[in-house]
């Protein structure tokens, strides 16, 4: 994704229509917000968006759903010799399993937990890493300006303008990534965007008074940015690190289609959906439906929690 | 441009084993790949290899020789890029067409059932892998339906595609699907915030109906953004474009690119990633020069 951080707001309530337009929806949240503490007030504006809450809930009903699940319902899920020795291959669902099994002989459901494992491992590592890097990158190349400014930022651009996909999908064929080297390239070319947006949140804080109040004392130019740049550019990361959870997802998503996803006997979403589509001629719709309405719904979920926490941030920036 | 191509080249060079192996297969011999890396310069030092490289580029449009097709991928290229600007060219302007009346009719019935469907919608869509999308798209209308076939055209020619619109019009519409749930939800947004401006209650208060105001008042403002926008999701229309193809198989750059990497074909990949920004970069190019069309501001910036 290129513009991230100013994705659409949510829908705006009946009366706040003609006059306010894009403004979050919270009238009502401002007595009892100005007594609470910063993070009782953004959890209240959070929890008035009800997509939102919905949103969480479904990431930390996947999240226990992939991690805890698989305690409750254990299955083999890598040994193909096994698989086929405990079942059939596209089996439909009934009986011992649940959503069927897949050309491997794998039960579909205990499937989807471990290929979720993946995918949301992805997805978190990923977004670390990138929003990690962004942030340091753009803070610094705001922070000193001129030339430093203006070359870091010719490189972001260098970058940004080689679509991402063809991008990953050429450094996937020179590494054969394992799991942990996949996280790394999906991780190292995804954070050229928060690079950009920290940058700009950068240029604004630091003509700050408070900026001035800590180079007065003597603070070197390393506090400034670690403790006074990047923490009162938080809202701008978080908010960012949710939408690029669910856009790493999507890129693994789209690798393992191309058949560059984790290595077997690993598995995530995509691979898996990947080798479901190939049947889809076949009618073994188990194989597609489940995972695709996993996928579906975890990036829909992360992309509406992202959008509250955009609002709930831009609310404690007003009431400033 | 320069960094891309400096980029490509690195990139080419890290490749373990090196282009012998790729050519020569894994059993070649220590000393066929020797001779292999005299005959192609391979044993160079690396910044003439570059200088080489660059000279190549810069004289003969020389991107290297595919091994696997066993011809040069300029003439690959040469032969699918005319037919993935088709695809995507049609695409984006059915994905712009669509997408802005379906902004505005959101701001004109927003918070109505109408406005949260399409929201919701274009939310779906945009989580949704194209490569489902396309897969769906397939099972309904070829398969179900039988409106349109399975596979896209495979004719070797531009002409020969156009010619075949019931075998085109899944990857396009599959393709258009994902620009839009990009782009409607910027398009609401947009027009929503060029509602709420000084000049809007102005050309009310003037008498103006309300659909001059909709229209020549708050859209040709909001279409500013989308314009930037336009040059911004380039990359990510290209990206798609990659998956559509390899979905419907599709003769273009994205299907080579993939089959490029599939078969670990490095000067094709590198090749066709090269030729991918530089199109995206003349993309961004002629957004800007619309920009200035579409906001007269700009000109005199």
């Amino acid at each position: 994704m290129t513009a991230t951080a100013d994705r659409p707001d949510p829908p705006v309530p009946e009366d706040a229509a003609a006059s306010l337009g894009a403004l979050p929806s919270t009238p009502t949240g401002g007595e009892v917000a100005s007594t609470g503490g910063l993070a009782r007030q953004l959890l209240a504006v959070f929890l008035e968006n009800k997509l939102a809450v919905i949103g969480a809930a479904v990431i930390v009903l996947m999240v226990l759903f992939c991690f805890v699940g698989p305690i409750f319902y254990p299955v083999n899920e890598t040994s193909t010799q096994l698989a086929l020795l405990n079942s059939t291959q596209n089996l439909p669902p009934g009986g011992s399993n649940p959503l069927g099994t897949d050309s491997a002989g794998f039960d579909m459901l205990g499937r989807i937990m471990f290929g979720g494992q993946t995918s949301l491992e992805v997805g978190f590592a990923a977004a670390g890493i990138a929003t990690f890097v962004g942030v340091l990158w753009g803070a610094i190349a705001g922070f000193f300006g001129g030339w430093v400014d203006a070359l870091m930022m010719r490189f972001v651009d260098i970058l940004l303008s080689i679509p991402l996909l063809f991008l990953v999908v050429v450094l996937a064929v020179i590494f054969h990534p394992s799991l942990s080297l996949l996280i790394l390239v999906i991780g190292l070319t995804s954070w050229l965007v928060p690079a950009r947006l920290i940058r700009g949140e950068t240029l604004s804080l630091r003509v700050r008074e408070y900026v001035q109040a800590v180079r007065v004392m003597g603070g070197t130019s390393r506090r400034i940015v670690l403790r006074h740049i990047v923490p009162n550019a938080i809202g701008t990361i978080v908010v960012n690190a949710t939408f690029q959870v669910a856009d790493a997802i999507l890129l693994l998503a789209a690798l393992g289609f191309i058949g560059l996803g984790v290595p077997a006997p690993l598995t995530d979403w995509g691979s898996m959906l990947a080798n479901g589509v190939n049947y889809a001629l076949d009618g073994y719709w188990w194989e597609i439906y489940p995972v695709g309405v996993a996928i579906v719904l975890v990036v829909v979920s992360f992309n509406f929690v992202g959008d509250a926490l955009r609002d709930a941030f831009e609310v404690r920036l007003q009431r400033r | 441009m320069v960094g891309v191509t400096l980029l490509t080249f690195v990139l080419s060079h890290v490749v373990p084993g090196g282009e012998a192996h790729a050519a020569l297969g894994p059993k070649a011999t220590a000393v066929q790949i020797a001779q292999f890396n005299r005959v192609n310069g391979y044993d160079l030092p690396w910044w003439d290899q570059l200088y080489q490289y660059f000279r190549g580029l810069v004289t003969h449009l020389n991107l290297g020789y595919s091994y696997k097709y066993n011809q040069s991928v300029l003439s690959l290229i040469r032969e699918r890029l005319p037919k993935t600007l088709v695809l995507v060219g049609i695409s984006t302007v059915l994905a712009v067409l669509v997408a802005i009346p379906l902004g505005v009719l959101q701001v004109v019935r927003r918070n109505r059932p109408v406005d949260y469907a399409l929201t919701g919608t274009s939310f779906v869509l945009y989580a949704m892998p194209p490569f489902l999308l396309g897969t769906l798209l397939i099972l309904y209308f070829a398969v179900d339906l039988k409106w349109l076939s399975v596979e896209a055209p495979q004719a070797s020619t531009v002409g020969g595609i156009l010619a075949d619109p019931r075998a085109l019009a899944l990857p396009v519409l599959t393709l258009a699907a994902i620009t839009i749930a990009q782009f409607s939800r910027y398009m609401r947004s947009s027009m929503m915030e060029a509602m709420t401006e000084d000049y809007i209650r102005t050309a009310r208060a003037k008498g103006a109906a309300e659909s001059r105001v909709l229209f020549r008042h708050a859209l040709r403002n909001a279409l500013i953004p989308i314009i930037t926008l336009l040059g911004l999701a380039l990359p990510n229309i290209v990206g798609g474009a990659l998956i559509t193809e390899t979905v419907f198989n599709y003769p273009g750059m994205g299907l080579l690119t993939t089959n490029a990497a599939i078969n670990t074909d490095v000067p094709t990949l590198l090749g066709t990633t090269l030729v991918a920004t530089v199109a995206t970069v003349v993309g961004s190019f002629i957004a800007d020069l619309l920009y200035a069309v579409v906001d007269p501001r700009v000109r005199y910036v």
